[in-house]
C-alpha cells in the first residue's frame, strides 16, 4: 500500500512493523491483553475449542439420556425433562455461537487475513482485542445461566416466544435473559471483529496485491463478515425486544396483548438462514487453500467460486421463510419460498462441482489436512443434498421439526464447524506453533472422528423419515416412536457419539504433544504460495520484522508449466 | 417404493401425494450426488501423486473447462423444477386449498395436553351436545374434516405423523386446516414444537375408525354430554333458587 493508515497504538503507523517488539512486553501484555493478531486468534481458537468440549459434553449427555433412558449419566446424573431442554438449547446455541463463529471467522479470520495479506497487523488492534474481551464476557454470561435459580434457559436455540418471554411458561426467568444477553454480547463482539477483517483486508495489502491476488479464505471471512453485518441488524433488534418483554412487561410478542409471537420468528430467522452461511464461506475458504496444496493444482475457476459465494450470500436472505412454511402465517408464502431456496442448490451445486474439478489432473497427497478438506466436501454434499427435501413445501409439512431436519443440518454444520476447523488447524499448526503434527496420530483421529460421525447421523436421518420429532427427551411416551428397532438405532448413534468424543482426546493430545516437541518446522513445510508462508513459523509480533512482503500473483499458481517447482510463491519476483 | 417402507402407514387422502413426492426428490438428488461420488472418489484414487509427475495447469477460466460446470446447471434447473412444481402441487392441496368440511374438531393445545372438541350427533360445533375429550381424538374414515387449531399459551404443532399433517397452534389465532382418514387404527399424534417442559409429555392418541363405529360412538358419547350439560343447568337451576 502506497499509504500506511495511522493507527492509535502507541503513536504507530500499521506500516511501520519494524517498531514492534522493541521493548520487551510483560506476560500480561502479551499473552492476556495481547494487541497481536496472532495471539486474539488463539484465544479465540482455544476459548472456542473450549466451548466445543462443552457443546460436545451436553451432546453426550442427552444421547444417553436417548438411548438409556432415565439411567444415571455419568458426569451429569439422571437428565429430567427440564435438563433435557436446557441441553440441547444450550448446546445448539454454543455451537454455533460459540464455537463455529469463534473459531472459523474470528480465529481463523484473525490469524490469516493479516498474514495471507502481507500486513502487519489488523487495522485497528484495540477494537480487536475489546471484540474477544466481549466475547468472553458473552461466554461466561451464556455458562452461568446452569448456576442460577431455574436453571438455564431450555426453549431451545430458535427461542421462540412466548415460551421464550415469560417466565410462567419456560420456569426459566434469570435464565432467559442470561440467555438472550449472552447471545447479544456475543454479536456485539463479531461486529467489532468483522470491521476489522473489512478494513484491513481493503487497506493493508501488500504492495501489488490486487483483489483477485487474495486467497479464498481471506476473502471466504470477509464476504462472511459483510453478511454477519447485514443480517444481526433484526435480531439485534429483537434481543433487544425479547429482553423488554421478559423483563420490562412490553409485550412485542405477546398475543395477549396485542404482540405477535410470529413477528420474531422472522427477525430470527432473517438472522439466522444467512447464518449458516456465514458460517459455511470461511470453512470453504480453508478447503481452497488446503486442496490446492495438496493436490498442486490451480484453483478450477477462482472467480467463480467467488461469484457462487456471493451468489449464496445475497439468495440466503431470501428464504428465510421456509423455516416457517408450517408456523400458521399465509399458506401462499410457502410458493416464493419454495423456489427461492431451491434455487440456493444452482450455486452450492456449482460451488460443489468446482471443489471436485479442482482434484482433475492433480497430484494429490492424502495429508491430514487434505483428508479433513476431501471430507468436508463428501459429508458436505450429504448436508446440501438433504436440504432439498426440506426446503420442498409440500415435502416439508411432514418432515418439519423430525430428526431428519436434525440429520441434515448436522451434515451440513458438522462439517462446517468441526471438519472446517480440523483442515484450517492442522493446515496451518506449523505456522502457528513452530513444530510439526504427528500425522500418524493425525490420520487416527481423522478415522476415529469421521467414521463414527457418519454412524451418529445417517440412523438419524431413518428415525426422522419414520416421524420421530425433535427435542423430546423421552420416546418410551409415543407407541409408535418406542418400537424395538428405533431404541436399537438410538443407542448404535450413542454408542458411536461416546467413540467420536473419545477420539477427540487423540486430537488434544497431538496437539500438546506436538507443541512440546514435534518436529521443528520450517518456514514453508507444505510448500505453499501464500504469503502467510514467508514469514517465520511462528511469526513474531510484526510477521515481518525484516520487511513486509511483495505480491506478484494470485495464491493458486501451483504447476505452471513454465517453472520447474511445482509452486511459485506470491512473494517471487519472476 | 422402497423409500416409502421407510415412513409411518399412510391414514390420509394426501398421505400418498406427499409420499410420492418424498420418493420423486429422492431418486432427483440421488442422480447428481452419485454422479459428484463418483468424479469426486475416482479423481482422488487416479491422481495421486507419483513421483515426477506434474500436476495439469487448468485455470479453470476457458470456455473448454467452464462448459463442464455450465453443463450440469441444466439437469439441476431442471430437477429443481420438477421439485418445486411438485412440492408447490402438493402443498396447495393440503394447505392452501380448503376443500367443503363434512364435519369439524376443535383442537385447543395447552401446556402440556390436548383438548379435542368433537361435534355431537347434530355434527354442529358449539352445541350442549359437543363432546370434549382430552388427548383423544376420534374421527372416522371417508369424512373430510376441518380442524380448528387453538393454541392457550405458548406455541404448540398439532403433529399426526400417519396423515403426514403438522400445524404449529398459535396463541391468540385459530388456524382451520383439513383431513380425510382413510383407514381405520389408533395413533400417536405429537407435538412438534418445543413447549415447555412437558414438551416430551405431550402424546395423545388418534382413533380413527368406520362411519358405523364412529356413529356408534358419537351417540353413545353425545347423550352422556347431553346429560351431563342437562344435570349442570339443573343445578345451576337449583343454585339459582
Ligand atoms: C458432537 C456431535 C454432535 C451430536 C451427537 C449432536 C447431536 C444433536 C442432537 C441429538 C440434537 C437434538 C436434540 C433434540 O432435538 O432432542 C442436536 C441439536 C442441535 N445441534 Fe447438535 N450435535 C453435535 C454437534 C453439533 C454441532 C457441531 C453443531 C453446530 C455447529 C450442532 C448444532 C445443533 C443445533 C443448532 C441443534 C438444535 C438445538 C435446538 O433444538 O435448539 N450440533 N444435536
Ligand atoms: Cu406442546
Ligand atoms: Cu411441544
Amino acid at each position: 500500500m502506497a499509504e500506511s493508515i495511522p493507527v492509535e497504538e502507541n503513536g504507530h503507523h500499521a506500516g511501520d512493523h519494524r517498531d514492534h517488539g522493541h521493548h520487551e512486553m510483560s506476560f500480561s501484555e502479551k499473552y492476556i491483553f495481547p494487541l497481536d493478531h496472532k495471539m486474539i486468534a488463539m484465544q479465540y481458537m482455544f476459548t472456542g475449542m473450549f466451548m466445543a468440549l462443552i457443546g460436545g459434553f451436553f451432546a453426550y449427555a442427552f444421547r444417553m439420556q436417548l438411548a438409556f433412558p432415565g439411567i444415571e449419566v455419568p458426569g451429569w446424573g439422571v437428565v429430567s425433562p427440564a435438563d433435557y431442554n436446557s441441553l440441547v438449547t444450550n448446546h445448539g446455541t454454543i455451537m454455533i455461537f460459540w464455537v463455529a463463529m469463534p473459531v472459523l471467522i474470528a480465529a481463523f479470520g484473525n490469524y490469516l487475513i493479516p498474514l495471507m495479506i502481507g500486513a502487519d497487523d489488523m487495522v485497528f488492534p484495540k477494537i480487536n482485542r475489546l471484540s474477544y474481551q466481549v466475547f468472553l464476557l458473552s461466554a461466561i454470561v451464556i455458562l452461568s445461566a446452569f448456576f442460577v435459580e431455574g436453571g438455564a434457559f431450555g426453549g431451545a436455540w430458535t427461542a421462540y416466544p412466548p415460551l421464550s418471554t415469560k417466565a410462567e411458561y419456560s420456569l426459566t426467568g434469570l435464565g432467559s435473559t442470561l440467555w438472550i444477553t449472552a447471545v447479544f454480547l456475543e454479536f456485539v463482539a463479531f461486529l467489532l471483529g468483522g470491521i476489522n477483517f473489512i478494513t484491513t483486508c481493503m487497506n493493508s495489502r501488500a504492495p501489488g496485491m490486487k483483489m483477485w491476488d487474495i486467497p479464498m479464505v481471506v476473502w471466504m471471512i470477509v464476504i462472511a463478515s459483510i453478511l454477519f453485518m447485514l443480517s444481526v441488524g433484526p435480531l439485534l433488534a429483537g434481543g433487544i425486544m425479547m429482553l423488554f418483554d421478559q423483563n420490562l412487561g412490553t409485550a412485542f410478542f405477546d398475543p395477549d396483548k396485542g404482540g405477535d409471537p410470529i413477528l420474531w420468528q422472522h427477525l430470527f430467522w432473517f438472522f439466522g438462514h444467512p447464518e449458516v452461511y456465514v458460517v459455511l464461506l470461511p470453512a470453504v475458504g480453508i478447503v481452497a487453500d488446503v486442496m490446492t496444496t495438496f493436490s498442486r493444482k490451480k484453483l478450477f475457476g477462482y472467480k467463480t467460486v467467488l461469484y457462487t459465494a456471493i451468489g449464496t450470500g445475497v439468495l440466503s436472505f431470501t428464504v428465510w421463510a421456509h423455516h416457517q412454511f408450517i408456523a400458521g402465517i399465509d399458506p401462499r408464502m410457502a410458493n416464493v419460498f419454495t423456489v427461492t431456496t431451491l434455487l440456493i442448490s444452482v450455486p452450492i451445486a456449482e460451488m460443489m462441482f468446482v471443489y471436485i474439478a479442482t482434484l482433475y489432473g492433480g497430484s494429490i497427497t492424502l495429508t491430514t489436512p487434505m483428508l479433513w478438506a476431501l471430507a468436508f466436501i463428501f459429508e458436505f454434499l450429504i448436508g446440501g443434498i438433504t436440504g432439498i427435501f426440506l426446503g420442498a413445501s409440500g415435502n416439508d409439512i411432514y418432515m418439519h421439526d423430525t430428526y431428519f431436519v436434525l440429520a441434515h443440518f448436522h451434515y451440513t454444520f458438522y462439517p462446517i464447524a468441526i471438519i472446517g476447523t480440523y483442515a484450517g488447524f492442522t493446515y496451518w499448526f506449523p505456522k502457528m506453533f513452530g513444530r510439526m503434527m504427528n500425522d500418524t496420530l493425525g490420520k487416527l483421529h481423522f478415522w476415529l472422528t469421521i467414521i463414527p460421525f457418519n454412524g451418529i447421523f445417517l440412523p438419524l436421518f431413518v428415525l426422522g423419515a419414520a416421524g420421530q420429532h425433535r427435542r423430546i427427551y423421552d420416546y418410551q411416551n409415543f407407541p409408535e416412536l418406542a418400537l424395538p428397532w428405533m431404541q436399537d438405532m438410538r443407542q448404535f448413534a450413542t454408542v458411536m457419539l461416546l467413540i467420536m468424543l473419545g477420539a477427540q482426546v487423540l486430537f488434544f493430545y497431538n496437539v500438546i504433544t506436538s507443541w512440546m516437541s514435534g518436529e521443528k518446522a520450517p518456514k514453508n513445510p507444505w510448500k505453499a504460495n501464500s504469503l502467510e508462508w514467508t514469514a517465520d513459523s511462528p511469526p513474531p509480533h510484526g510477521n515481518w520484522p525484516e520487511g513486509l512482503p511483495n505480491c506478484y500473483r494470485g495464491p493458486y499458481e501451483y504447476s505452471h508449466p513454465d517453472r520447474e517447482e511445482d509452486y511459485w510463491p506470491q512473494n517471487e519476483p519472476a | 417404493m422402497i423409500l416409502d417402507s421407510l415412513l409411518p402407514a399412510a391414514a390420509s387422502t394426501y398421505a400418498g401425494d406427499i409420499d410420492r413426492l418424498f420418493d420423486v426428490i429422492t431418486v432427483l438428488v440421488m442422480i447428481p450426488f452419485t454422479i459428484a461420488c463418483f468424479l469426486f472418489f475416482s479423481f482422488i484414487l487416479k491422481f495421486k501423486a507419483k513421483d515426477g509427475v506434474k500436476a495439469l495447469y487448468i485455470t479453470g477460466t476457458e470456455h473448454r473447462y467452464m462448459k463442464w460446470i455450465h453443463r450440469a446447471h441444466f439437469p439441476i434447473l431442471t430437477f429443481d423444477l420438477i421439485i418445486v412444481v411438485m412440492a408447490i402441487n402438493v402443498w396447495y392441496d393440503v394447505k392452501q386449498d380448503l376443500p367443503e368440511m363434512e364435519s369439524e374438531v376443535r383442537v385447543i393445545a395447552q401446556q402440556w395436553a390436548w383438548t379435542f372438541v368433537h361435534p355431537g350427533a347434530d355434527n354442529t360445533m358449539g352445541t350442549a351436545d359437543d363432546i370434549t375429550k382430552v388427548n383423544e381424538l376420534h374421527v372416522s374414515t371417508g369424512t373430510l374434516y376441518h380442524y380448528k387449531l387453538e393454541a392457550l399459551d405458548v406455541l404448540h404443532n398439532f403433529s399426526v405423523p400417519v396423515f403426514r399433517l403438522k400445524q404449529d397452534a398459535i396463541p391468540g389465532r385459530v388456524i382451520t386446516g383439513w383431513f380425510e382418514p382413510t383407514v381405520t387404527g389408533e395413533y400417536d399424534i405429537q407435538c412438534a414444537e418445543i413447549c415447555g417442559i412437558g414438551h416430551g409429555l405431550m402424546p395423545a392418541r388418534i382413533h380413527i375408525s368406520s362411519p358405523e363405529a364412529y356413529s356408534a360412538w358419537v351417540e353413545r358419547e353425545s347423550a352422556a354430554a347431553l346429560a351431563r350439560a342437562m344435570g349442570e343447568s339443573k343445578s345451576i337451576e337449583l343454585a339459582g333458587n
